[in-house]
């Protein structure tokens, strides 16, 4: 993968629609099958990679899904009454609850945030602050969309300005850190090739470079297959109109949309490759009713040939 | 049922959905059609695609909606009777003139803006596109100089952060909870004192573990603010009448999977106990049925001895996979259609090309118009 599971965290950001939540958790198939041991953290609440492996949703837990890969979904109120119950004992776990506290904490500018990312970077620890956790090799996050994600790994030095002293200044300095080393923290981005999400890929490329951090992959997601060559696509423009038959006319003119989205991709793709320094890879578009174990397994199938 | 009757006698349409359905274009096809029947319409958008962008004349980010010229739309192949306004949100910049807006002086207003807690809610934070979403929208409304306003909300995972984030806002600047901790001494400007009740051990981990200073900050901050929290409480409350106004429609924008569908489903329940009035749902690139209840292999036969068995056996690859996706979106839509009930459901079809000018603007807008039948003879068109 480029180097890529050579991280120990990966954030995994994109335009909404694009497919991060998939592409992050086939990553972590490919990574668990190399034998790293691998969790994938969701940040919306969405519980969205459980299901596609059929479990029951087990909320805010580290939750197995196949041998070495994990998941995990973190929610601010549950990470903050975690940290002041391994931060300040009895006392924190009795802050946790209350509600007044709860409300001062949620509602002071970048705490949710703080409070995620602070969870992320706990799991990608070492020494876990959680009692008996086993470390993990490498923590990918399916993080929030693009806007939304710089933000997020930005969250911990704002935070740091504002905070000058005290525990939680030192806690988001120690964050910010680790995310500026690029040895540890990597990023991808998830695009389709089509104009918006290609454009915004490179606006956050640009944006990340602001802020000292970089891209380490690009992931073109979905991409369709160019079944025919212009001369083929030629005649089948002539059948649309000439046939007399109805269902074949229909039949060539999905053929002739599809060829025309697989132009489209192969121009936007070569945008992407000629505008960014990191590697471009591509994903397949999945032509299935639901995405399943078996589909995100051919996923990984995919970007493990994509990166040989 | 065409969005002009959707949006007869209302004022403000919001577009909500997930990220990646389209809700910028969607906003845009609704403004540029309604404008084409006469309306004075402002579309307030947060990141059209560039391509778009350009093709309407909406390069620089002005933060007050633009006329786009009625040239520029003929010359795209529509003629309109009313006027199309555009503007990209900035929401620094909004969140900057509130604050001048509603600060008792200049100084009061530069202090608070050099305010590192400020600075941060203003423009790190996420909720404060949406809070200034919803902030120029009022304003706007209030100028009353627009027939309708059109709101593309900010591109978000879950389409409920639109209705979250706002109001999580204006709960920390209204400072009801932090007024219990911070409690700001006489007069304005002096050193604010961070006050605990007594030595209060609850005080004593909130400070051991948020540090002195974020307090005082915050307890600066809340010192400038002072009775304009009140102000903000006041239009908090008036933004909440505009959104729950018989005037307003709230549209769920969303393409045809599974997730987008479960989102809708969940957005349209959240504004009926919010009481936001919902006018209906758009769904974006739906994959028609080509094959009237047939398989792609009947049509194998045909094909092979039209085109030659090659071609005619990738063609048929190819409507497999796109037969696929069309019944998947045929069960989407029917999922979608049973949670609305009697809710219009109105459909834009997959295009070939992503919509990124004014031309394939026009073609959502001609399907957002149209009558029933007039769609259905679209759709056939497209089909057969």
């Amino acid at each position: 993968m480029h180097g890529l599971l050579d991280h120990r965290l990966v954030f995994v950001t994109g335009k909404g629609g694009v497919g991060k939540s998939t592409v992050a958790t086939a990553i972590g198939l490919l990574a668990a099958r190399r034998g790293l041991r691998t969790i994938v953290a969701e940040l919306s609440s969405q519980d969205r990679i459980q299901r596609a492996f059929d479990r029951e949703v087990a909320q805010f837990e580290e939750v197995e899904l196949a041998p070495g890969l994990s998941t995990i979904s973190i929610d601010p109120q549950h990470a903050m009454e975690e940290y002041l119950r391994v931060k300040a004992g009895p006392l924190g776990s009795a802050l946790g609850q209350s509600r007044l506290f709860g409300v001062f904490a949620m509602a002071t500018p970048g705490m949710r945030e703080l409070l995620t990312i602070g969870k992320v970077w706990e799991l990608a620890q070492l020494h876990r602050r959680t009692r008996g956790a086993a470390p993990y090799d490498l923590v990918i996050v399916d993080a929030p969309a693009t806007g939304h994600g710089v933000g997020l790994l930005r969250t911990p030095r704002t935070f740091a300005e504002i905070a000058l002293v005290g525990p939680i200044a030192a806690q988001a300095n120690a964050i910010a850190a680790t995310i500026a080393d690029r040895a540890f923290t990597g990023v991808v981005a998830v695009c389709t090739a089509e104009e918006m999400p290609v454009n915004e890929t490179i606006e956050l490329n640009d944006e990340l470079a602001g802020d000292g951090l970089g891209l380490d992959l690009v992931i073109v997601n979905a991409v369709y297959p160019d079944r025919f060559d212009g001369a083929e696509a030629e005649q089948l423009a002539a059948v649309a109109v000439s046939s007399e038959s109805s269902g074949t006319r229909g039949a060539v003119r999905a053929a002739l949309s599809e060829h025309a989205r697989a132009q489209t991709h192969a121009a936007q793709r070569a945008r992407l490759t000629e505008e960014l320094a990191a590697p471009v890879i591509t994903l397949p578009y999945v032509f299935g009713e639901e995405l399943g174990r078996g589909e995100l397994e051919a996923l990984a199938d995919a970007l493990q040939d994509a990166t040989r | 049922m065409s969005v002009a009757e959707l949006l007869d006698g209302r004022r403000v349409c919001v577009c909500g959905g997930s990220g990646g359905v389209g809700k910028t274009t969607t906003s845009a096809a609704i403004a540029l059609g309604m404008a084409a029947q006469g309306a004075r319409v402002a579309v307030v958008t947060i990141d059209p695609a560039k391509r778009l962008a350009n093709a309407l004349g909406l390069e620089q980010l002005q933060n007050e909606p633009r006329r786009i010229a009625p040239e520029r739309l003929a010359a795209g192949g529509m003629e309109i009777s009313g006027e199309l306004w555009a503007m990209m949100l900035d929401p620094k910049r909004t969140f900057d003139e509130l604050i001048d807006r509603i600060a008792p002086d200049a100084q009061r207003a530069a202090d608070i803006k050099a305010n590192r807690v400020y600075r941060q809610l203003s423009s790190a934070v996420s909720g404060s596109q949406e809070f200034t979403a919803i902030a120029k929208l009022f304003d706007l409304q209030r100028e009353g100089d627009f027939d309708l306003l059109v709101l593309d909300t900010p591109p978000s995972r879950n389409a409920l952060d639109f209705l979250d984030a706002p109001g999580r806002l204006t709960s920390f600047l209204e400072g009801r909870a932090l007024k219990t901790f911070v409690r700001p001494p006489g007069g304005l400007g002096l050193g604010m004192r961070v006050l605990g009740r007594g030595a209060s051990p609850l005080f004593g981990v909130l400070r051991r573990i948020t540090g002195i200073d974020l307090l005082s900050d915050l307890s600066s901050f809340f010192g400038l603010l002072g009775d304009m929290t009140d102000d903000f409480s006041e239009r908090a409350a008036a933004v909440e009448a505009m959104l729950k106004a018989p005037s307003t429609a709230f549209l769920i924008v969303t393409s045809a999977h599974d997730h987008a569908i479960d989102e809708a489903i969940w957005f349209r329940r959240t504004l009926q106990e919010s009481g936001l009035p919902f006018a209906g749902a758009i769904v974006n690139r739906v994959h028609h049925d080509l094959l009237d209840g047939g398989e792609p292999d009947d049509l194998a036969a045909p094909l092979a001895a039209e085109i030659g068995r090659s071609l005619g056996g990738r063609v048929i690859a190819n409507l497999h996979d796109y037969h696929v996706l069309a019944r998947r979106d045929q069960r989407s839509i029917a999922r979608l259609r049973r949670a609305l009930g009697a809710r219009p459901l109105l459909q834009v079809p997959h295009f070939d090309d992503d919509v990124h000018d004014i031309a394939g603007l026009l073609q959502v807008t001609r399907y957002l118009f149209a009558s029933e039948d007039e769609r259905a003879r679209m759709l056939a068109d497209v089909v057969s």
